[in-house]
């Protein structure tokens, strides 16, 4: 099969990758970019474990067609610290214990991203909601809730 | 070795109950940490699993020429591949189960693997497999399998523990029986008696990271395997005997492991990538899909029950009969055990028959689950003893406070409790508002508690002080959820330096001495007294070396806050800094290695009640508030024991309320996906309130209990008992899906 040459811009750089037209963008990013940070939990839309940023809007990257990120600009949880400046959401994380095992964290750190960006000041339900689609297994959530709460004040305040 | 002696539980702690940030967690949250599936290696080749469609069938011929001319094809293995199964019956069944032989036992039995070039490539290759089968009846639950005409799995398989030996063979694997006292008498005592039967569903454990594991056989004939596993030197000792192999051929090294809850603590792939790597002579990894997680991994047992308990007005239970027979999946090895001495262990019992009976089923062979069978068995007591408190009038709470099993008391599966703190999860329960908060219609409250035995087993722990005043701290212990905070936080404790200090690592099975599996909610407790137990010897060291400085006997200094100093105070103190820093004058590496087979396991208790609201229009239920309390003996991370409390009760709820695996009538499972597959997600609950009791365990230097499990415990009785009160009667399948409860208020009687 013919490989299909992508370009986008990926955590800021723009990088050029090479793919076959009927693999996920998930399976493009771990192992084509190397970006393993971006996880795998089903490749069926259901855990939001590869949750991605795709144009600034939240995406499941094992629902989307590699080439369709061609000219895209993809945020994944490897590009969410500033350098060694960790982003508000990971600071909270760990200060708040919102991890267990951490399989699921990079999909929630952007999952609340997402919803932080369009809605600085969610209520509790909000939360849980924009957040229904990433799976936990560990923590009951409770955790994960309250950090991204603490996370959404710390950046009211700055 | 008297870890009692150094107890002082009521000491105050300068780390021991903090909450610093978890070392590992920076990994964690930029996307760095590996987890089983992350490793690249040069030349890497993907490997994929061929499956029985069917349930039951044997299997005629396999041909793979097709499969191995195929391009990018690099290996294909067959249960021909690896040696007949052999040793003692439970390695046998891992053997077969690992690669199906003469017969695939359920849908998603392994066939044969692929190795090729690209996960494309394998996944076509598996296609051009032709597999002939001879489809044969199947049984999918215990009635069926028990049933005298049943078709039997294993024609060897006669029930263990009958007298006399059946001389036919059955699905029945084992019988086990705990009785005290007299039944009879003890029933007609009692001025109450319930008896109600139950059924529960398959649940899988719904770890969010599929297995994974890559390996790299050498020509030497050694092979090194990274994997996600609750404990890499079992995944050793599995996959050599599967291999027939000296375990020392393999070298296994730890992935970050995304989630296990006791389903991580057996194998699947690691035998299948070590002989494909070993075909193909080049590294091979293979990661499940999620529905082969469902299909073939770990779910824990269905089960049918029957309860029957008897009291007396005031309260007293003077009877209890139970009887239980839990699905085991393909091969003998249900959580029934577990279950029977769990079942009535919270509570003061003289007349009591326990009888259970471990059936084998055409299903995925079960694994642990969080507090293996305790959740099943305590369903069915904790719902009737809900009814019979009601009967006899009494709170909930105090009814079991009357009945509740404290220090000194005979526990049902034989032994007489330690010090143990069920009580006083009772009474955290009826001291938080949760317990009084308004109902409203259609609401209703459920309580529920709930006993885990823990583990001990065995650990070894190192610990190597840095010449910077830093130490590691080094243990075999994969870190489940926050079990390198644990570790840091007691080397610190011991130490007395900052648990910024001390970096913790999980190293791999030829570097550090042996570990057993992170299970049965022992780390804390039995890796973290190893850690405690070789800070003590560094310690010890240290205090020689500052007395050897000082010309003294090393009995004449003392070790506080992180110094040694005389304890006639005649020389100013000297800090574990400056001592590491001189270790080549005073006597070399300052390094300790502590390894025990851990004792005085502490038992632990869980009370939990929930709120809840049931739409009679729907049947669906919503869940207001939920409050647990549990006896962690000591936190030594308080956020991360909430965290288990949480989680615990977060798997409970889905398993009260939605899981279930549903199979079609030829044995195969309709639902291998999270879509249909429904774990509670964060819109399904509320915030779980929890409360830490500390009933320090006095065989641990620090008091811990294990804390994972018997959360999971009391949650299906709480929330069935909840539904019950809400919906004003009472359902006893599980899940209480909104159908099932719909179905109830449409078709009661009243
Ligand atoms: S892996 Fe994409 S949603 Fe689960
Ligand atoms: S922390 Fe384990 S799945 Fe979320």
């Amino acid at each position: 099969m013919t490989k299909i040459h992508v370009t986008s811009e990926i955590n800021g750089d723009e990088v050029e990758f090479l793919t076959e037209p009927n693999v996920s963008l998930l399976n493009a990013l771990r192992d084509e970019v190397g970006l393993t940070g971006v996880k795998e939990g089903c490749g069926t839309g259901d855990c939001g474990a590869c949750s991605v940023l795709l144009n600034d809007e939240l995406n499941a990257a094992c629902l989307v067609f590699a080439p369709e990120a061609d000219g895209a600009e993809i945020l994944t949880v490897e590009g969410l610290s500033d350098g060694d400046h960790l982003h508000p959401l990971q600071q909270c994380f760990l200060e708040g214990a919102a991890l267990q095992c951490g399989i699921c964290t990079p999909g929630f750190l952007v999952a609340a991203k997402a919803l932080l960006d369009k809605n600085p000041d969610p209520t509790e339900t909000e939360i849980r909601y924009a957040l229904a689609g990433n799976l936990c297994r560990c923590t009951g959530y409770d955790k994960i809730i309250r950090a991204v709460q603490d996370a959404a004040a710390q950046m009211q305040e700055a | 070795m008297a870890l009692a002696e150094d107890t002082n539980p009521m000491q105050g702690f300068k780390w021991v109950g903090s909450r610093p940030i978890r070392p590992d967690g920076f990994d964690k949250v930029t996307g760095r940490a590996k987890f089983g599936a992350d490793l690249v290696l040069p030349g890497m080749l993907t490997g994929a699993v061929l499956r029985s469609p069917h349930a039951h069938a044997e299997i005629v011929s396999i041909d793979t020429s097709d499969a191995e001319a195929m391009p990018g094809v690099k290996s294909v293995v067959t249960g021909a591949d690896f040696p007949e199964p052999y040793g003692k019956p439970a390695e046998q069944d891992v053997q077969r189960n690992v690669m199906a032989r003469e017969k695939a036992l359920y849908e998603g039995h392994v066939i044969a693997a692929v190795a090729a070039l690209t996960r494309e490539q394998a996944r076509a290759a598996l296609g051009a497999i032709k597999v002939t089968y001879k489809v044969l009846p199947h049984v999918m639950n215990v009635t069926e399998a028990m049933a005298d005409s049943a078709v039997v799995i294993h024609d060897n398989m006669i029930t263990k523990n009958v007298d006399p030996a059946p001389e036919a063979p059955s699905n029945v694997a084992s019988r086990t029986v705990f009785d005290g006292g007299e039944l009879d008498k003890g029933f007609a005592e009692a001025d109450v008696v319930v008896e109600r039967e139950f059924t529960t569903k398959p649940v899988h454990q719904g770890y969010i990271e599929p297995h994974a594991a890559v390996a790299d056989t050498t020509p030497d004939g050694r092979s090194t395997v990274w994997c996600s596993s609750q404990g890499h030197f079992a995944m050793r000792t599995y996959t050599s005997n599967v291999l027939g192999w000296d375990a020392s051929r393999l070298k296994v090294i730890p992935a970050e492991i995304g989630g296990g809850f006791g389903g991580k603590t057996v194998i699947y792939l690691e035998p299948l990538a070590v002989r494909l790597s070993q075909k193909a002579g080049r590294p091979v990894r293979i990661v499940m899909d999620r529905d082969e997680v469902f299909r073939a991994s770990g779910p824990t047992s269905g089960a049918s029950l029957r309860v029957k308990i008897g009291a007396k007005n005031d309260g007293t239970i003077t009877a209890a009969d139970v009887w239980m027979a839990f699905e085991a999946g393909a091969f003998a090895g249900s959580p029934v055990g577990a279950a029977s001495m769990t079942a009535l262990a919270p509570y003061k019992l003289e007349n009591f028959k326990i009888e259970g009976f471990d059936v084998v089923v055409n299903k995925p062979k079960v694994a642990a689950y969080r507090a293996p069978g305790a959740p099943i068995s305590s369903f069915g007591v904790e719902s009737v003893l809900d009814e019979v408190a009601t009967k006899v009038g009494m709170d909930p709470i105090d009814f079991r406070m009357h009945n509740a099993v404290e220090q000194g008391d005979t526990a049902t599966y034989g032994p007489k409790f330690p010090v143990i703190g069920f009580k006083e999860t009772l009474q955290a329960i009826k001291d938080h508002p949760n317990y009084t908060a308004e109902l409203g219609p259609n609401q209703g409250r459920g309580v529920a508690s709930g006993f885990w035995f823990n583990a001990g087993m065995n650990s070894t722990a190192t610990v190597n002080i840095n010449d910077d005043g830093t130490a590691t701290v080094v243990t075999g212990s994969p870190d489940i959820g926050g079990s390198r905070a644990s570790m840091a936080l007691m080397a610190a404790e011991e130490l007395g330096i900052d648990v910024v200090s001390i970096k913790p690592v999980v190293a791999d099975t030829e570097t550090v001495g042996f570990n057993d599996v992170t299970g049965g909610s022992r780390v804390t407790l039995a890796t973290g007294a190893a850690v405690v137990e070789a800070c003590r010897i560094i310690v010890a060291d240290l205090k020689a070396r500052a007395a050897k400085g000082w010309d003294i006997e090393a009995d004449q200094v003392e070790w506080v806050d992180g110094r040694a100093q005389p304890i006639d105070g005649s020389q100013p103190a000297v800090s574990l800094a400056e001592l590491a820093k001189n270790w080549g004058r005073t006597g070399g590496p300052i390094s300790a290695t502590y390894s025990h087979n851990a004792r005085g396991v502490g038992a632990a208790f869980s009370t939990q009640v929930c709120d809840l609201e049931v739409d009679p229009d729907t049947g669906r239920v919503t869940v207001l508030r939920y409050l647990t309390a549990q006896d962690a003996g000591r936190a030594i991370h308080p956020s991360y024991v909430e965290g288990q409390l949480q989680g615990g009760v977060a798997q409970g709820i889905g398993w009260a309320l939605n899981e279930e695996y549903i199979h079609n009538d030829d044995g195969v499972m309709e639902n291998p996906g999270f879509l249909d597959y429904r774990i509670p997600v964060a819109s399904d609950l509320p915030m779980i309130d929890t409360v830490i009791v500390e009933v320090p365990n006095p065989a641990h230097p620090y008091g811990v209990r294990g804390v994972g499990e018997v959360g999971i415990v009391p949650p299906l009785a709480a929330v069935a008992n909840a539904v019950a009160a809400a919906a004003d009667r009472r359902i006893t399948d599980l899940p209480l899906s909104p159908v099932r409860i719909l179905d109830a208020i449409l078709n009661s009687e009243d």
